[in-house]
């Protein structure tokens, strides 16, 4: 298994702020990895380093088996493909303008035709950037990432405010440069699209990688669990409920409360007659199995989404 | 889809034509400027506007005769003489009205023959006042018996190149050169970079001084239609001809747009703020304005501000501009200024290079 991105000890500080503190990244070629984490964990810093954008403070970094700052730089960039977040391409240009311009940059790669095909774009092609959906702005920055047919594809966060139809299409276009083989990394704080599109994910937090591992692996490591969130207009006595057998935590939020227990239906009955003893109304009762959110809280102890406004709830 | 092979697709033959990113960087330069109505405005339109305008206020007219107040009897032999005038206009009045006159500058001069002999009253700060009374004693000696003991003759001449538009013309398409190329160049960069169009860029194997390069390039193909619409509407306009060769011109407005190009690029080369750039471009240009003579004779300037006037690209390029356009001057005489220009272009491009940020 040859690796397309390899990295060690990645260190960036801003200052006195350290941005990334000491990461270790492995990406074999034709594999995906999301970089998972809430607004200023260090994802996008990660990245950049990566792509060469910043000199990193320590560490080493090899991508397709050449460092940055060796003579091949340009070499290195004709095989990488490149989307950043809130770039804004041309607004007086067309879209296929754009597309050439960016064409023009790589010495070999795919025809206009082709990626515009790819993305879905065809239709507006002779429309200027300006005039397009959020959605269609976003494929038209995953063009020109992939207009040079790129060995491996840096996407950050590539689909934030954008709508679920939107989401699923650009995916599609990921998942289908990877299927030819391509590398990919990514940037997330959506559950969702990590979980659909890596196939390994790493958790960044507060510069670091807290867990790492496939979507299935980290959350079964969580055990066999299931999480029941309610909320309710009285106060519940906590004490109580984590004294129950196979509660394995309570974590209450204002008026929320969310336990974390065993995935035996006795003991979901066990909370609910509790809760009916204290006299406790539970309203929106919920219960879900463990998703990579709930990963994410157990770990630190934070929602993920919680810094942004989301526009779904993560279970469903 | 996904068993798509990866070998076809990968083109560069398949696109017909291999695509040159120096040439379409230029291009989409020129796109985006042309894209831009305003830009158009500012860069054509008001130049043009500028010229009719100061050209209708500077218009050569007939000279104007100095307007002198009389106080005496209408019948007085002298006032009579001077009525009969041709260099100066002037009125019977009453005392205050003469006065009154005279304090608004509808009189240059008051003259008063009531007394024995002439009285002049007048500021001889003025010099359109001076020039009243040395017409009006002219006119009182002569209507006094005085006998002339030459008899000069008078060969009025209108030389090209002498008048007020002639003089501007040059001034005002070196300011357009010099804000189109500041602009065009310092603005656009920071607008770039503050889309994060740069790092964008940056991340793509394109040259960076392909990038660089197209904004040198566009900026000539505006050059040339700038330079044709301002040379053209002088001349159409004003009959302003240019005296020397358009070689000339064409090289010296080629040397003034790089040197402002490049100043433009220093402006663009670390600021990631639309408002700071333009204070830092107002900053470099405002003083230009004024000290570089573009509207007036820069020599009415101190002797001590001179070597500082002198050594402006401003000034240099409308010294030039001006005496190829009206003294029909070649470049082997005007290679101080032509030094001054390649100085301030190699500098600026030096350093604005060295200091770029692309993040």
């Amino acid at each position: 298994m040859t690796l397309a991105i390899a990295c060690r000890g990645l260190v960036k500080r801003f200052g006195t702020k350290v941005a990334v503190g000491g990461v270790d990244l492995d990406v074999a070629r034709g594999q995906c990895l999301g970089l998972l984490g809430p607004n200023g964990a260090g994802k996008t810093t990660t990245v950049e380093l990566l792509e060469g954008l910043h000199q990193p403070d320590e560490g080493s970094i090899e991508l397709l088996g050449m460092r940055w700052g060796e003579g091949r730089d340009r070499d290195l960039r004709q095989r990488l493909g490149v989307q950043l977040q809130e770039t804004t391409l041309g607004d007086k240009l067309e879209v296929w303008e754009v597309l050439r311009l960016f064409r023009s940059f790589q010495e070999r790669g795919r025809s206009l035709d082709d990626v515009l095909q790819r993305v879905g774009l065809v239709d507006v092609r002779r429309q200027r950037y300006h005039t397009l959906s959020g959605g269609q702005k976003q494929r038209v920055a995953l063009a020109c990432a992939l207009v040079g047919d790129p060995d491996i594809l840096f996407l950050d966060e590539p689909t934030t405010g954008l709508d679920p139809r939107a989401r699923q299409a650009l995916w599609a276009v990921v998942e289908q440069f990877r299927a030819a083989g391509g590398t990919v990394l990514l940037t997330t704080h959506y559950m969702e699209e990590a979980a659909a599109l890596c196939d390994r994910i790493a958790i960044i937090d507060q510069g670091k990688i807290i867990a790492r591992g496939t979507p299935a692996e980290l959350v079964d490591g969580l055990g066999r669990v299931q999480f029941v969130e309610f909320e309710t207009q009285r106060a519940v006595d906590v004490a109580r409920l984590q004294q129950l057998d196979g509660v394995q935590s309570v974590t209450t939020r204002e008026s929320k409360y969310r336990l974390c227990l065993g995935r035996d239906l006795e003991l979901l009955a066990g909370v609910l007659l509790e809760l009916s003893r204290q006299r406790v109304v539970p309203l929106g009762l919920s219960t879900h199995q463990a998703t990579l959110d709930d990963v994410f809280l157990q770990l630190t102890g934070r929602g993920l989404e919680a810094a942004e406004a989301p526009a779904e709830g993560a279970s469903s | 889809m996904n068993d798509e092979p990866r070998a076809p697709a990968r083109t560069g033959a398949a696109d017909a034509e291999r695509l040159h990113p120096l040439l379409e960087l230029t291009k989409v330069r020129l796109r985006e400027f042309y894209r831009e109505p305003g830009m158009i405005f500012w860069v054509f339109g008001f130049p043009i506007l500028m010229a009719i305008g100061l050209g209708l206020a500077f218009r050569s007219q007939p000279p104007e005769r100095p307007a002198v107040a009389v106080l005496a009897r209408a019948d007085h032999p002298l006032a009579r003489a001077l009525v009969q005038s041709q260099q100066v206009a002037s009125t019977l009045e009453e005392e205050q009205a003469a006065l009154r006159g005279l304090a608004r500058t509808k009189y240059a001069l008051l003259l008063d023959l009531r007394g024995a002999e002439p009285v002049y009253r007048y500021d001889p700060m003025l010099r359109e006042a001076r020039l009243a009374r040395a017409y009006v004693d002219d006119e009182l000696e002569r209507a006094a018996g005085r006998r002339d003991l030459l008899a000069p003759r008078d060969e009025p001449q209108s030389l090209p190149g002498t008048r007020y538009i002639d003089f501007l013309l040059p001034g005002l398409i070196a300011l357009n050169l010099m804000g189109s190329s500041v602009w065009g160049v310092g603005y656009s960069l920071v607008v770039a970079r503050k889309r994060k169009l740069l790092r964008r860029f940056a991340v793509t194997a394109m040259r960076r001084s392909d990038y660089l390069l197209s904004y040198f390039l566009s900026r000539l193909v505006f050059l040339a239609l700038e330079l044709v619409v301002l040379v053209a509407f002088g001349v159409l306009a004003f009959g302003t001809l240019v005296q020397g060769s358009y070689a000339s011109l064409v090289l010296v407005s080629l040397l003034g747009a790089g040197a402002f190009a490049g100043l433009g690029l220093l402006v663009g080369a670390r600021v990631d703020n639309t408002e700071v750039a333009q204070g830092w471009m107002n900053f470099i240009q405002l003083p230009m304005w004024v000290l570089s003579g573009a509207y007036f004779s820069n020599e009415r300037f101190p002797e001590w501000l001179q070597p500082i006037i002198q050594v402006l690209p401003l000034t240099a390029l409308v010294d030039a501009l001006r005496r190829i356009y009206n003294e029909a001057a070649s470049l082997d005489q005007l290679l101080f200024q032509l030094g001054v220009l390649v100085a301030w272009a190699l500098g600026s491009f030096t350093l604005a290079t060295r200091t770029f940020r692309w993040q």
